[in-house]
């Protein structure tokens, strides 16, 4: 922690002096289907100035359970997260899902157990989403890339009513060069993708992402981009379904300047 | 009320193919949100008006046992009577015993959501007495045969031109050829039919924002001033309401009122906020002979000291459903009874049992935006989950999807297990999706790919990657 931190009691919003170790949380999706944002992570976070460490031995936030009701294969994930990330300097997710379920609900997970509830408390202060972590905590202004095409940005759910990002993406976008921002209308409002929702009942998620297509499609954009692989699967699945060409890619991907891979589901 | 929250998925289906409906569904979208939104925005203490909300209904709930006692002084003492109702069937009862006693009718009513939760005009109409809705939306429904689809918007799934239809059918005394065209013209008919039925009524019902426990006085809100001519030009007024409406005081409901019409449409105030306190005294010009509150707990006190009590801070204003996608989507009825959107998410299954609503706290995606925009601040997706941890506990829920977590449960706490899984499931699954990046369809994966295709992985695992990447081997 660096002096001033101490002084002014919020090490976390002061960009730090020393290199602060990150550890990369990189989430069960991205792991799984697109590791190229685990790679953009890495590289934001190096030109913030981090260290980072990938714990080797991380799966799953636990999230399905946790949604499906099962709190007791919940804890022991959360247990086992806790025991992974906790002696790093911060944890940092590409993710404001599982960012949110780390820092918002492990804590309450933990409500009628004071040991653990304490390590959670203790855990969930180190833990921020990607894009939020390079502006809010390392004071990021701008980003070294370059992408000549218009995006537009959906507001993933949990990223924007739990832990209040929605400033953050579009502030470092802009400074992307040669990419316009467009706004995308009703951008804040779900895209049905609800984690296992979306097979629960597939035909309300159709229809909400029915919507939220339509939308998009009104914008006219080239690229649609937001900060969760759930929310851009789901989004990109049903495009691609319409035959919209419109490309879909994490908005990490963009801010590394790293858009040479595919986007996600291939081209049209 | 028939429940048939059990079928919610075909409810759905049905919904999302309904043409009217959906038109309907799409004023809900547009309408509410920026009204509220503007409501909100205009009223800089807006946010600490809705703390204070909360602060008031969590006092009142914990000392619940002592404001009743206080309000059914009050009442008593203004010539009033309260009769505690243990569930539907006892209130009915009560109700129906007033009703031989006065040798009623007809019975007007006012907007009452706990008129449906009991059931109350199938039964009226069982025991030969004729219930007339006041309120205009209630009222159409009533003409179509329907139930409510919205707690403040009853009728909110219907659109004009199926009103004009049904005007057309049930008033056949009028002239055939009169212009209906208008919206107002729809109200105006509608009220003319109505004043007649207002003083030839037996009893009056409503129902009731606040039960005041300082004055013993009911409180209701309405747009449309049925609700005060229901109360007043009958003979009797019968309050239907349930426990959790108690407040302290007069300043509190004042309080309250100041978030309730905000979050509901966006107004400042209902057009008509009407106080009553006990029947007609020698001194008042009018007013009802006999004034009774059934006062229905119906399961409510049960959730008292429970995950579920917060949901009692409830004040109905409909802010919850208005911005819920899932509602949005399908619409009130979908959800199987009297209550719908996220507040019936919880709500619903405490009152009839999560074996029956069990669907509804699981179709919801936790978009929070509900809770967002809750004037009592009512975490209703935790509560939603814990509906979820219930039915985990109790095996409710379907088997397959069960076995299929626990698998991968098993997996997600067993790292190296879960690593060689997946190493080999990810190359396999992009070797199958072959060079398009992606899946029509894909076994097991039905859910997905009935509407979407399913973005294939990249081949690799990050973790692969990494290890190979020469950025050293993971910790
Ligand atoms: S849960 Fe909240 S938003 Fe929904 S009706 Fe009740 S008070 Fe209004």
């Amino acid at each position: 922690m660096t002096l001033n931190g101490m002084i002014d009691g919020a090490p976390s919003t002061a960009p730090a002096q020393t290199t602060p170790t990150v550890a990369l949380f990189v989430t069960c999706l991205v792991d799984l289907f697109r590791p190229s944002v685990g790679f953009a992570a890495i590289k934001l976070l190096e030109d913030a100035g981090c260290k980072v460490v990938v714990p080797a031995s991380q799966t799953c936030c636990g999230q399905p359970a946790y949604n499906s009701g099962d709190r007791e294969d919940t804890k022991a994930i959360a247990r086992h997260v806790i025991e992974t990330f906790e002696a790093y300097d911060y944890v940092v997710a590409p993710s404001g899902s599982c960012g949110s379920t780390l820092k918002k609900h492990y804590p309450e997970l933990f409500a009628n157990d004071p040991a653990w509830h304490e390590r959670a408390v203790r855990f969930s202060q180190k833990v921020h989403e990607l894009v939020s972590f390079l502006t809010d905590v390392r004071g990021v202004t701008e980003v070294d890339a370059a992408l000549p095409a218009t995006v537009t940005y959906h507001d993933s759910c949990s990223g924007l009513r739990e832990l209040g990002i929605r400033e953050q993406p579009r502030q470092l976008l802009r400074t992307v060069e040669g990419l316009t921002l467009t706004e995308l209308p009703e951008a804040d409002v779900c895209c049905g993708f609800g984690g296992t929702f979306c097979v629960k009942y597939p035909d309300v998620s159709n229809a909400i992402v029915g919507k939220k297509t339509k939308h998009i499609a009104s914008t006219g954009a080239d690229m649609l981009l937001a900060g969760d692989l759930g929310c851009l699967m789901n989004i990109d699945g049903k495009l691609k379904r319409e035959n919209n060409g419109i490309e879909v890619r994490h908005v990490a991907e963009v801010l590394a300047g790293m858009t040479d891979k595919p986007p996600i589901g291939g081209k049209l | 009320m028939q429940i048939t929250s059990q079928t919610f998925k075909a409810n759905t289906v049905k919904a999302l193919a309904d043409v009217d409906l959906q038109r309907a569904l799409r004023h809900v979208e547009k309408g509410f949100i920026g009204k509220r939104q503007k409501a909100a925005d205009a009223l800089p203490e807006f946010d600490a008006l809705r703390d204070n909300a909360v602060e008031i209904k969590n006092h009142t709930l914990k000392h619940l046992d002592l404001y009743i006692e206080a309000y059914v002084a009050k009442v008593e003492a203004s010539g009033g009577k309260v009769h505690f109702a243990e569930d539907a069937d006892h209130a009915r009862r009560i109700f129906l015993d007033i009703a031989k006693r006065r040798k009623a009718k007809t019975v007007t009513k006012g907007k009452t959501m706990i008129s449906e939760e009991i059931g109350l005009n199938a039964f009226l109409e069982e025991n030969g007495i004729v219930p007339v809705e006041t309120d205009l939306g209630e009222y159409i429904i009533q003409l179509r045969g329907e139930h409510p689809s919205h707690i403040i918007a009853p009728a909110v799934h219907i659109n004009r031109d199926q009103v004009e239809a049904d005007f057309r059918k049930f008033h056949v005394h009028l002239d055939p050829e009169r212009d209906l065209v208008r919206p107002e013209t729809l109200l105006s008919e509608a009220r003319q039919i109505l004043r007649q039925k207002y003083g030839e009524a037996d009893i009056g019902v409503t129902g009731a924002n606040f039960l005041i426990a300082e004055t013993g006085t009911s409180v209701i809100v309405t747009n449309e001033g049925n609700g005060d001519l229901t109360q007043l030009l009958g003979k009797c007024h019968v309050v239907l309401a349930s426990l959790e409406k108690i407040v302290p005081t007069l300043e509190d409901t004042a309080q309250i009122l100041r978030v309730l019409a905000r979050s509901a449409t966006g107004q400042e105030m209902s057009v008509y906020t009407t106080l009553s306190t006990g029947p007609k005294r020698t001194e008042d010009e009018d007013g009802p002979e006999e004034y009774h509150v059934i006062l229905l707990d119906n399961g409510r006190s049960g959730m008292l000291g429970t995950e579920f009590e917060d949901m009692l801070r409830c004040i109905r204003c409909g802010a919850c459903m208005n911005h819920c996608p899932v509602y949005h989507a399908v619409g009130g009825h979908s959800y199987g009874w009297v209550y719908p959107g996220p507040m019936g998410a919880v709500l619903t299954p405490s009152l009839i049992g999560v074996d029956k609503a069990g669907h509804l706290p699981n179709a919801s995606t936790f978009c929070g935006r509900c809770e967002a925009v809750c004037p009592m601040r009512i975490p209703l997706p935790k509560m939603m989950r814990h509906w979820r941890e219930k039915e985990f506990e109790s095996h409710l829920q379907p088997k397959a999807a069960r076995a299929g977590l626990g698998v991968w449960a098993y997996l997600a706490r067993r790292p190296k297990l879960y690593r060689a899984a997946v190493s080999y499931a990810m190359p396999a699954l992009k070797l199958l999706a072959g060079r398009k990046g992606r899946f029509r369809s894909l076994p097991l994966a039905g859910g997905w790919t009935k509407w979407r295709d399913l973005p294939a992985p990249e081949g690799r695992t990050f973790m692969q990657a990494y290890a190979q990447s020469g950025h050293g081997d993971p910790k």
